[in-house]
């Protein structure tokens, strides 16, 4: 995790996974799906990550969710929430939505004050809703296409687009950049396992609906980052009806 | 006489709900359904527990009759669906049908204390299809939203797609349907549907116990 070293380093090191991931798909066989062209690859890479999550994450954020009241768990996601508020705002406004991000600003500005340092989302009950924008979201939205599918190593699904989002986003991430190093490592991992926490009611779900996981998990990523690009508005994909 | 009276007091009534059923406009259709279904949840410790078996009893009294399920495996086949004949057709949309009850019956036992919010909806006179936008709200966690796509057949609205998160439940499987047909043809699907819903059974089953 990006945690253990310094952002630069990680970001570089993506940046090489990712150019090897793309180098190896012009090799691996594929099953001709046109989104995901290194198919071979990405199922390798998934199953690495299925294993690193059912023994070292999940247990884990499994352990936070039973153990762990609903206040801390909720001031935990609020905390964070608040932290990515900034960069929903900063998104918003690159999006040309200024009125959403000084709205997200405003957010920040409460939930950091009367709202405890961001544990309690005072802003929502006053009526300003809570946004989820990226930096892969805003290049969509500039009109960036997804590029081919990859599946990176610990991180997950992503797209070519939604992986150079990604490293911006961690580049600007506030825990990221935290000086001491056992206070960022700390706060990173407890940020994994709280967002990974929130995720767990949805694993039996996907084991039993999926006819092969790889695939569901995929076409799930992509229709979900779609959906968020368009703000929840996107219309409906008629291909092949 | 007593029994006429009684027969027609039951006819009179049932044509009477078949007619109110008819007559509501789609969101308070699924409001009706989500009312009745979570209330059964809120007293039933077995659902609650994880029992799925007897959510899908629930599921399938309460709620199948409201989805268009030729529609859905239509949807999820893709083009292939025009080469099926009407029996792989139907068998297609058999295990399909199995398969999204046990899912969506799976998904009710998660049901924790969330309430259910239907966003306003601006249905036109005459229109056909519809999007109802519901939001799942909980203590404590952002707030899910599941849409629904309805159209109007025979004068009642029937759900035809599912979307939690902007994802939809029936288009998310045409990417796996699609590549299992290119791999074994339309039987070849049939044949994973049918392994995939009898591995299923035996695991909640094993899990059970």
């Amino acid at each position: 995790m990006n945690s253990t070293m310094r952002n630069d380093v990680s970001i570089g090191r993506t940046l090489a996974i990712v150019a090897v991931s793309l180098a190896l798909g012009a090799c691996s066989s594929t099953s001709g799906n046109k989104k995901d062209p290194i198919e071979g690859f990405n199922r390798a890479m998934f199953a690495v990550n299925e294993t690193i999550d059912s023994y070292a994450v999940r247990p884990v954020a499994k352990a936070y969710d039973d153990y762990l009241p609903v206040v801390v768990k909720a001031g935990v996601s609020n905390f964070f929430g608040n932290i990515d508020d900034v960069f929903t705002g900063v998104n918003n406004f690159l999006q040309g939505k200024p009125g959403d991000g000084a709205s997200d600003l405003g957010r920040f500005v409460i939930n950091s004050t009367i709202g405890i340092l961001g544990m309690v989302d005072v802003a929502s009950d006053i009526g300003l809703a809570k946004h989820d924008e990226d930096f892969g979201q805003t290049f969509g939205r500039w009109g960036v296409g997804n590029g081919p599918y990859v599946v990176l190593p610990v991180f997950g699904p992503k797209t070519a687009r939604d992986t150079v989002g990604f490293m911006v986003d961690r580049y600007v991430d506030p825990v990221g950049n935290i000086e001491d190093v056992s206070v960022r490592n700390s706060l990173s991992a407890l940020r994994i396992v709280s967002i990974r926490a929130e995720l767990l009611p949805a694993d039996k779900v996907v084991d039993e609906a999926a006819l092969d996981k790889y695939s569901y998990v995929r076409d799930g990523y992509l229709q979900r980052r779609r959906s968020q690009i368009f703000d929840g508005d996107a219309p409906r994909d008629t291909e092949e009806e | 006489m007593k029994a006429m009276r009684f027969l027609f007091a039951v006819v009179t009534f049932l044509s009477c709900s078949v007619a109110v059923a008819s007559e509501l406009a789609p969101d308070q259709l699924l409001k009706k359904v989500t009312d009745e279904v979570l209330e059964v949840i809120r007293n039933d410790k077995e659902i609650k527990s994880g029992d799925t078996r007897r959510a899908m009893e629930l599921v399938e009294t309460r709620v199948v009759g409201h989805f268009n399920f030729s529609r859905m495996t239509q949807l999820a086949v893709g083009r292939e669906w025009r080469k099926a004949t009407p029996e792989q057709k139907k068998l297609l949309t058999d295990e399909f049908r199995k398969l999204l009850v046990r899912t969506y019956s799976n998904a009710l036992t998660q049901y924790k204390n969330q309430t259910v919010a239907f966003k306003p909806l601006d249905l036109k006179a005459g229109q056909i299809d519809a999007k109802v936008r519901t939001e799942i709200r909980q203590p404590g966690t952002k707030p899910l939203n599941l849409d629904y796509y309805m159209e109007k057949s025979d004068a009642s609205w029937r759900v035809y797609d599912i979307e939690v998160e902007g994802i939809s439940l029936v288009t998310n499987y045409r990417g796996t349907f699609s590549s299992e047909i290119q791999e074994g043809g339309l039987d070849g699907l049939i044949a994973s549907l049918r392994t995939k819903n009898s591995a299923v059974l035996v695991g909640s089953r094993a899990s059970k116990t």
